[in-house]
């Protein structure tokens, strides 16, 4: 076994896909190790890959080139070696027959890691006490809500008690105290027995609350690497500011070089500016211009980066909006 | 060792119990599902009554109907099986765990057998029961033979279509369907194969199916012997052969299967 310090080793990993003519990059090389007990994010936006190397490290696909190790198992030749000690979970999964209730469908899936009757029963009777679907282990799979069906999925992903656990987005579609029963409980989880996981999300909130590490991947190429704190002290380069004014004049534009306006939304007859400025200094000459078209600031407050404003910063999306929201 | 051994056991108890239950659950169907096959037989058996004919040929359509119940359910029930896993999402899962997939699609075959042999009994409890048709036992080994062997080769076809559909998706199951008729004709399900000549007879004793009904035909029904294609020992040493060749090709079949997903990234994910 090599690297088997690590929970993941990536070398230079690739993956292209054919799609009818064109060829598609969705892994560009990617390198990264991941260790043993760490709660491991990753960001990226639709199609940067984030699934893809998920699927790579749990043997469901083949890298056209480089090297992965996972529990210092190779995916390539040990396959079998690293899907006893992993599972996956991936959000809006529909496993499972609709036949079977859901007690029955944890079973049958328990089966195929050899998990003695006795053992899984009490194990899945456990997890639906803890997930509140006690009521449901006797309903079918196909009279399921979406959170309740997801919830069935992560549950599927504990049964064989895996080393290292690979979340595809796992709150997708569920509702708010769901979803942050479930972070607690992974949270709790992971602590035992030096648990790894490794968990992509769109949710900034959530990788920020759950990860020690974070990568971003964006165009299948880890573009930035760190903890959510050295993320979040990146952005701090930016400075975003919220004016709350009165009397903005409908057609004002804002003409400062170094002063962008994001937002602007009415609210109780003012108006909420959202600002960035490329440095604090420019805040007086902002307010300068303000007061010359009769403005009157009532309240200014300056933003705190978050792991969103990071994010937005470093893959370069164009618009910000999604800071403000 | 003995663990991976239990745990393919257990695997393919998991699966198998899907099917198991899926009688017990959808009652309603029940009747449907037993009712149907036998109809089919007594249209024949009343045919032939009809007709005039002896009492056995009423007994060779009874057997003809039972291996027809288990024919058509590895075409329909086994063959497609895995194309449908992917549809419902299951497929990625039978790639993620550690048992094997033949463990998995073994679970379905031993969960088939379980419910066709339901209907297969009705089948033959109307039969012998309602319609009294002769049978006589005069070589129970060869018969036991015939039949476990058969299923054997029936359901290791299966398994290998499985895999087979997965990689050729849609134009396998149009062929199938387009082939259901012609292969029904040939296995003889409701005349002795001999009827067909030589040519034919051959090129239907392919089917593993019509092997064991040749041979059941010659060592069950009065008379049978005069029914006979092949030498019943013969059709037991061909089907031994297909019970152990089948089940090889399949377990080869879905090697190949999983290794073109994991390469080409499009048979485990869902519409490609
Ligand atoms: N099986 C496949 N066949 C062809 N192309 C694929 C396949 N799987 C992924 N791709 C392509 O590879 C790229 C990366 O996809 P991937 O699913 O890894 O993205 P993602 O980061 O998980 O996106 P999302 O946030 O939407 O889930 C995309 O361009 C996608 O279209
Ligand atoms: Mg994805």
């Amino acid at each position: 076994m090599e690297n088997n310090n690590y929970a993941v080793k990536t070398i230079d990993i690739k993956r292209t896909f054919k799609k009818s003519s064109n060829l598609i990059n969705a892994l560009k090389g990617i390198s990264l190790t991941v260790n043993r007990g760490e709660f491991f994010g990753v960001l990226g936006r639709n199609g940067a890959g984030k699934t893809t190397f998920l699927k790579i490290l749990s043997t469901l696909l083949y890298p056209t080139s480089g090297q992965a190790w996972v529990g210092g198992w190779d995916v390539q030749k040990d396959g079998q070696n690293i899907r006893e000690i992993i599972n996956l979970v991936s959000g809006g999964e529909e496993s499972g027959y609709g036949i079977l209730n859901v007690r029955e469908n944890l079973w049958m899936f328990s089966q195929f890691y050899g998990i003695p009757s006795s053992i899984a029963l009490k194990r899945i009777d456990k997890y639906l006490e803890m997930f509140g679907l006690k009521d449901q282990a006797k309903t079918r799979v196909s009279a399921l809500s979406t959170g309740m069906r997801q919830k069935m999925n992560l549950i599927r992903g504990l049964l064989n008690n895996p080393e290292i656990l690979f979340l595809d987005e796992p709150t997708v579609g569920l509702d708010v105290e769901s979803a942050r029963h479930i972070r607690s409980f992974l949270k709790d989880w992971i602590k035992e027995n030096d648990r790894t996981i490794i968990l992509t999300t769109h949710y900034m909130l959530e990788a920020d609350e759950l990860s020690e590490r974070l990568a971003i991947i964006e165009g299948g190429e880890i573009i930035a690497l760190g903890t959510p704190s050295e993320f979040k002290g990146l952005s701090q380069t930016e400075n975003f500011y919220e004016l709350t004014v009165n009397n903005f004049p409908e057609s004002l534009d804002i003409n400062i070089e170094g002063v962008q306006l994001i937002s602007k939304l009415p609210q109780n007859g003012n108006t909420i500016l959202k600002i960035r400025l490329k440095e604090d200094s420019l805040l007086s000459e902002l307010l300068a211009s303000l007061n010359q078209h009769g403005t009157k600031l009532e309240l200014l407050k300056k933003k705190e980066p978050t792991l969103e404003d990071a994010f937005v910063n470093l893959v370069g999306k164009s618009s910000i909006d999604v800071s403000g929201a | 060792m003995f663990k991976k051994i239990l745990r393919e056991l257990r695997a393919i108890r998991g699966r198998a119990y899907v099917r198991m239950v899926s009688i017990r659950r959808d009652l309603l169907l029940l009747p449907f599902q037993v009712i149907l096959p036998v109809l089919a037989v007594a249209a024949y058996i009343y045919l032939y009554r009809f007709i005039g004919a002896p009492p056995e040929y009423g007994t060779l359509v009874l057997i003809g109907g039972v291996m027809t119940t288990y024919w058509l359910n590895v075409l329909w029930s086994m063959a497609s099986q895995l194309y449908w896993e992917r549809m419902m999402g299951n497929l990625q899962i039978y790639f993620l765990v550690p048992a094997s997939k033949m463990s998995i699609l073994l679970g379905m075959a031993v969960g088939s057998m379980y419910t066709t042999s339901i209907r297969a009994l009705s089948t033959l409890f109307v039969g012998l029961v309602i319609f009294r048709l002769p049978i006589e036992l005069k070589n129970p080994v060869a018969a036991i033979l015939l039949f476990f062997l058969s299923l054997s080769a029936l359901y290791g076809m299966g398994m290998l279509l499985s895999s087979v559909f997965l990689v050729w998706g849609r134009e396998a199951w149009h062929l199938s369907s387009l082939f259901q008729e012609p292969i029904y004709l040939l296995s003889g399900f409701y005349f002795p194969v001999k009827s067909l000549g030589i040519t034919l007879a051959t090129v239907a004793s392919l089917i593993p199916v019509t092997l064991a009904l040749d041979g059941m035909r010659q060592v069950l029904i009065p008379g049978g012997e005069k029914m006979g294609f092949l030498p019943v020992w013969i059709n037991i040493l061909i089907l031994a052969v297909m019970a152990l060749v089948f089940p090889y090709l399949a377990y080869y079949g879905l090697n190949y299967m999983e290794r073109l997903a994991k390469k080409e990234g499009r048979i485990t994910t869902r519409w490609q």
